[in-house]
């Protein structure tokens, strides 16, 4: 494995073009929690012509719905979900300013084209890591949709989170390079 | 004639819910192990060894091993000399799942309904229920937690007899292709053969909630759970599909007769994650 490398979130244009496939990754800042549900009703919110709940411009978005958090700890287990849910959605919100994506899995086509024109990253975090993920996890803030429960739009400041680019802004794939490194015919 | 009380059940289930959820069981756990040591891909070896604190964490601080705690699938084989007191054992097995994910800090993933309004209902109730009558005086619950990664990824063929062997492969080989890094691997694959639609699917359920170090006791379709694992290991998705030779742990292999025009399919992938818990009263 290549060294880590230490970012801070949100991205500014320099730093999400810096990443490249394959690249280990600390996190340290501060990113948005957001899933399918959240996804659902930021889009539709842009439909209706009204204003979004946060400003997208350089945020880093966590495609996660932690676990409640015990008394005195800020979160519960906060792995990963699958992204490709979110794909009917990304496009849209990468031309309003989202600079960087964590998730696990494939992207769809359209995605990666948006993610090549605007110069955004996508970032694996181990799926199922979801404890010891929860430890680069300080704080956690919902900023909307509360009645979403672990859906929640919220904001979770952040501390050498650990992830892998596995799609850089120029459209490389570490999920297809890693795989053909291993599979046997 | 034997009583058990619905509250012994609900508080059995409750326990297992977090049991579940929160420790992994021992042979998954030596499997990481083992693995994180052999798996030739560098990256591959670091996921395993992150799996490997991930799971000593949830053990010890008793947090979930991974936030999606899933749809409570719970297995119960009921003695038929038993019965049941102080209340209906499906209401009992429901409450228990309230009990332990409200109390146990696990989160709720469970919608009303599926299609126009999806609104959580907040305790993960209601929990999925098979239920076999079986003989003597015993109840024993299995409780298998099943998140949503793995779950988006189960097949159902329909194959006809002249697809035979092969054209089983295939089905197998093809869905944990689609699921890559989605389901979160190394998976668990169970595979249901035979029956109908709705047999094949929980001969592939149980085939995945079963112990990691189990094998079919038919010794052909245990050779054939081998022959699955050296295929699903070959395609190189590896540990959370960054590349390796680690991409399922298992392939179970379920099955039941069938039709004579019939050859049911059905996968059912877990991720790594196995988790199950299981208690007799």
């Amino acid at each position: 494995m290549s060294a880590q490398k230490h970012i801070t979130a949100p991205f500014d244009d320099a730093t999400a073009r810096s990443l490249r496939a394959g690249d280990s990754v600390l996190i340290s800042g501060t990113i948005i929690a957001a899933r399918d549900a959240a996804h659902k009703q930021l889009v539709e919110t842009l439909q209706r012509g009204e204003k979004l709940p946060i400003d997208l411009h350089g945020v880093v978005v966590y495609y996660v719905g932690p676990a409640p958090a015990k008394p005195g700890q800020p979160i519960g287990s906060a792995g990963p979900t699958t992204s490709g849910r979110m794909d009917a959605y990304t496009p849209t919100l990468i031309e309003q300013g989202l600079k960087g994506m964590i998730g696990k899995g494939y992207r769809k086509p359209e995605v990666v084209q948006a993610m090549k024109k605007h110069g955004v990253p996508y970032l694996a975090a181990v799926g199922g890591a979801g404890a010891l993920i929860a430890r680069s996890i300080k704080k956690y803030t919902v900023l909307a949709y509360e009645e979403l429960g672990p859906e929640a739009l919220a904001a979770m400041e952040v501390e050498n989170f650990p992830a892998i680019v596995v799609m850089d802004a120029e459209g490389n794939d570490y999920y297809s390079q890693g795989q053909a490194l291993y599979r046997k015919n | 004639m034997r009583e058990i009380s619905s509250e012994s059940i609900t508080k059995a289930i409750a326990e297992l819910a977090v049991k579940a959820n929160c420790v992994l069981p021992d042979g998954v756990y030596g499997w990481f192990k083992s693995l994180s040591e052999t798996e030739p891909s560098p990256v591959g070896r670091d996921v395993l060894g992150q799996l490997l604190k991930n799971a000593d964490i949830a053990k010890n601080e008793t947090m979930p091993i991974c936030q999606d705690t899933g749809l409570a699938v719970v297995f119960a084989e009921l003695g038929q000399d038993v019965r049941i007191t102080g209340g209906n054992f499906e209401e009992a097995i429901h409450e228990g799942v309230r009990r332990g994910y409200v109390n146990g800090y696990l989160r709720k993933s469970v919608v009303a309904e599926p299609l126009f309004e999806r609104k959580n209902t907040r305790d993960n109730t209601p929990a999925v229920i098979h239920i076999r009558v079986v003989p003597g005086n015993g109840l024993r619950l299995r409780l298998a937690p099943k998140g949503a990664g793995s779950e988006n990824k189960g097949v159902l063929k329909m194959l006809v007899p002249a697809d035979g062997i092969e054209g089983v492969k295939k089905v197998v080989l093809d869905a944990v292709i689609a699921a890559g890094p989605n389901s979160c691997p190394p998976m668990i694959v169970g595979v249901g053969i035979g029956g109908n639609m709705e047999i094949a699917c929980l001969c592939a359920k149980r085939a995945c909630a079963r112990d990691v170090d189990s094998k079919n006791p038919d010794p052909r379709y245990a050779e054939l759970e081998d022959e699955l694992l050296g295929l699903v290991n070959k395609t190189g998705i590896g540990p959370a599909g960054l590349g390796g030779r680690t991409t399922a742990l298992k392939v179970n292999v379920e099955w039941y007769p069938t039709h004579i025009a019939c050859l049911p399919v059905a996968v059912n992938i877990n991720c790594h994650a196995a988790r199950h818990a299981e208690v007799a009263l």
